[in-house]
């Protein structure tokens, strides 16, 4: 009797809906184990994240403050991933959009009209998202130069270069000598709908919404997966790959961008240390959890966010490492990846009769 | 002049050290046809345990021995889902590069004393000294190869070690046959599954080591995010090195080279930006990755392994 791996012919429904569930549960058991460790009661600790997330509404808002960029920037790390274009850059792309909105904000302001100031700021956070995850896009299509290394080192690049300029030349000469630009114009504004949570919620989900449309019900769509999942067989098929590679990474940085565009001009109003605390990371699990599910990405951005939300509340109130978010965060992946081998294999047991059971 | 020629080398070394022991261990793992992308982690992770641990014991040796265990367990998860659980060699990597990097920072923020607030930021403890071998060390400007600590001078001898046991004997051809083509070793009677699983647990012992030398040595002490980014690096030196232990000396030396004179010249205070001159070691990657693609196209092949990042499922092609 031995047992053998056999590829399934479509994905198996009942995993995709299973692992992601099993993986959270496995991750909290790990990082309980860890928590014991440090003489800290995981109950307590869980049930303290619980409600410093999720407890109020006051709290809950902050954890959709964090949530919006988790479902941006994991709405475009998962479109890349579609491809298998592995968009690592979303950190930079996130950071060069803000630099872009806040260039808008502080130097166009005073020539523009006050109604256009936020869309301008916003477009051009947008169009500055795309044009940084567009740097390896074009070096992948046109040289088939390898996209993680340089959508990573690019956002070391964004961070020094956004460092530079609020430490520098953007610097507010009334701040003292406080890294930061000065205060946007109230024209430039994002507006909030309660404690920090601002519209730009709204505006995520909606685009959740029309990526799930958009992905599964036109052609474009249709063609992305083809792309991703068999290069070889799009190509026979007429499929332009590298257009369709160049249009998706080109909105899957826009993503970025409108969410370091909604980072400055609805939270800090400035441009200052903190914008860069790692959401473009943390994408990369949102959209993995989700299984590249749009819609599944909202409700896992919002999951994360709590993590860190959470994360911070166990800092204050217990005296433990916020960094336990993350820690729990980047635990969920194993389970999620040794699990997505009962999605597309399923196992075999072959006894001598040679009759094949499945399971 | 010498002086400087002299003093710049030194740190080159000293930069390039860490960069070494990485890049040889990649180059390990890769050839084995496994891409671990974890390696930022994994430098993260060694760091901090070894500073640790000499924090409290004051050992170096049981530092690297406990940082080396680090990487054995961090790239054992690697292998068991790239390997056995045939996941996404690329989000397995990244996951455990995001694992790696929030586990150290928590143990940065827990494993200090309770007089510094459990924090290891901050705190001194023993450390690598350059020591000088004598004769060697009086030539000019070479001199520098010879006042190194301890880590480095190993590093001489761990490169030309890893060139002959990959080029020269039975397991290194064995190595080579399992990333070339996987389905043609197995025929052969070689363990893909096995061979595998060493060379990338040994690629992560050897990481491990990396980062311990920064924690150790180059910069002693902990602080978050201490790799800077060095972890990402060594994967484009390990392209540019062509997957050939021997040549990940020259992109160590080009990198080391770049700190050195970063070193240099924010001692000595340019007109050049301290954010442009930051920049340098991210922009020279991508241009070196940009240049060592092209020139792939042009020769067809430079020496990737064929399977790389596949993984291996025995009867199927």
């Amino acid at each position: 009797m031995r047992l053998v791996f056999e590829k399934r012919n479509s994905v198996s429904r009942k995993a995709i809906i299973l692992v992601p569930f099993v993986s959270f549960l496995v991750s909290l058991f790990l990082t309980g184990i860890l928590l014991v460790i440090f003489k800290a009661n995981p109950f307590v600790t869980y049930a303290s994240m619980f409600v410093g997330a999720f407890g109020s509404w006051v709290n809950f808002t902050e954890t959709l403050v964090k949530a919006i960029p988790l479902m941006l920037t994991g709405l475009g790390v998962g479109l890349a991933f579609r491809l298998r274009f592995w968009n690592i850059g979303a950190e930079g792309q996130l950071v060069f959009g803000g630099v872009a909105a806040t260039w808008v904000a502080l130097f166009w302001a005073p020539f523009l009209p006050a109604w256009m100031v936020l869309p301008t700021a916003l477009i051009f956070g947008v169009l500055a998202g795309a044009l940084w995850a567009g740097i390896p896009a074009v070096l992948k299509v046109g040289l088939n130069v390898d996209e993680t290394l340089v959508s990573l080192m690019l956002n070391y690049v964004a961070i020094l270069l956004a460092q530079g300029l609020y430490y520098g030349a953007w610097i507010d000469p009334d701040g003292m000598g406080f890294p930061g630009t000065k205060m946007f114009p109230k024209a430039a504004w994002l507006p909030r709908f309660s404690g920090r949570a601002h519209v730009g919620l709204f505006v995520a989900i909606i685009l959740g919404l029309v990526m799930w449309v958009v992905l599964n019900r036109t052609k474009w769509g249709f063609e992305v997966k083809m792309v991703g999942e068999n290069p070889r067989a799009s190509k026979v098929m007429g499929v332009k790959i590298g257009k369709t590679i160049l249009t998706a990474i080109l909105i899957s940085g826009a993503f970025s961008g409108l969410a370091g565009a909604f980072e400055v001009t609805a939270i800090s109003h400035r441009l200052q240390q903190g914008l860069a605390v790692g959401y473009g990371f943390t994408a990369i699990i949102v959209a993995w959890m989700a299984q590249l599910n749009p819609i599944a990405s909202l409700f896992v951005a919002v999951l994360m966010a709590g993590l860190l939300v959470g994360g911070d509340q166990v800092q204050m109130m217990m005296g433990l490492p916020a960094a336990m978010g993350v820690v729990l965060q980047g635990m969920i992946l194993f389970p999620m990846l040794a699990g997505s081998l009962f999605t597309d294999y399923k196992l075999k047991i072959i006894t001598k009769s040679s009759q094949a059971v499945s399971v | 002049m010498i002086a400087l020629f002299t003093s710049i080398l030194a740190i080159t070394l000293r930069a390039g050290t860490s960069l070494i022991y990485a890049t040889i261990g990649e180059i390990y793992t890769e050839r084995s046809g496994v891409l671990n992308l974890g390696l930022e982690g994994m430098m993260l992770m060694g760091a901090v345990t070894a500073f640790a641990t000499v924090y409290y014991t004051g050992s170096l040796v049981l530092a690297l021995l406990v940082a080396m265990l680090s990487g054995i367990i961090l790239s054992s998860i690697h292998a068991f889902l790239s390997i056995t659980m045939k996941a996404n060699q690329v989000v397995s990597g990244l996951s455990i590069t995001l694992f790696g990097t929030g586990l150290a920072s928590f143990l940065g923020q827990r494993l200090g004393p309770e007089s510094n607030g459990h924090y290891l930021i901050g705190l001194a403890g023993n450390k690598f000294t350059p020591f000088a071998i004598p004769g060697l060390s009086k030539i000019p400007v070479i001199g520098a190869i010879f006042s190194q600590d301890l880590l480095t001078y190993i590093v001489y001898l761990i490169i030309p070690a890893a060139w002959f046991i990959m080029y020269k004997t039975k397991s290194g051809l064995n190595l080579r046959a399992v990333g070339e083509s996987p389905q043609t070793a197995d025929a052969m009677g070689i363990n893909v599954f096995k061979t595998r699983y060493i060379y990338t647990i040994i690629g992560g012992t050897l990481v491990a080591l990396g980062g311990a030398h920064l924690s150790l040595s180059y910069a002693p002490g902990w602080t978050d995010n201490i790799t800077g980014g060095r972890g990402w690096i060594v994967i484009a030196l390990v392209i540019f090195s062509m997957w050939n232990p021997a040549r990940a000396i020259w992109g160590a030396l080009l990198f080391g080279g770049i700190n050195a004179i970063q070193f240099r010249l924010q001692a000595t205070g340019t007109n050049i930006s301290a954010p442009l001159l930051n920049m340098l070691p991210y922009i020279v990657t991508i241009v070196v990755l940009v240049l060592m693609t092209w020139v792939e196209t042009l020769n067809k092949k430079v020496g990737a392994p064929a399977a790389l990042s596949t993984p291996y499922m025995r009867g199927e092609k």
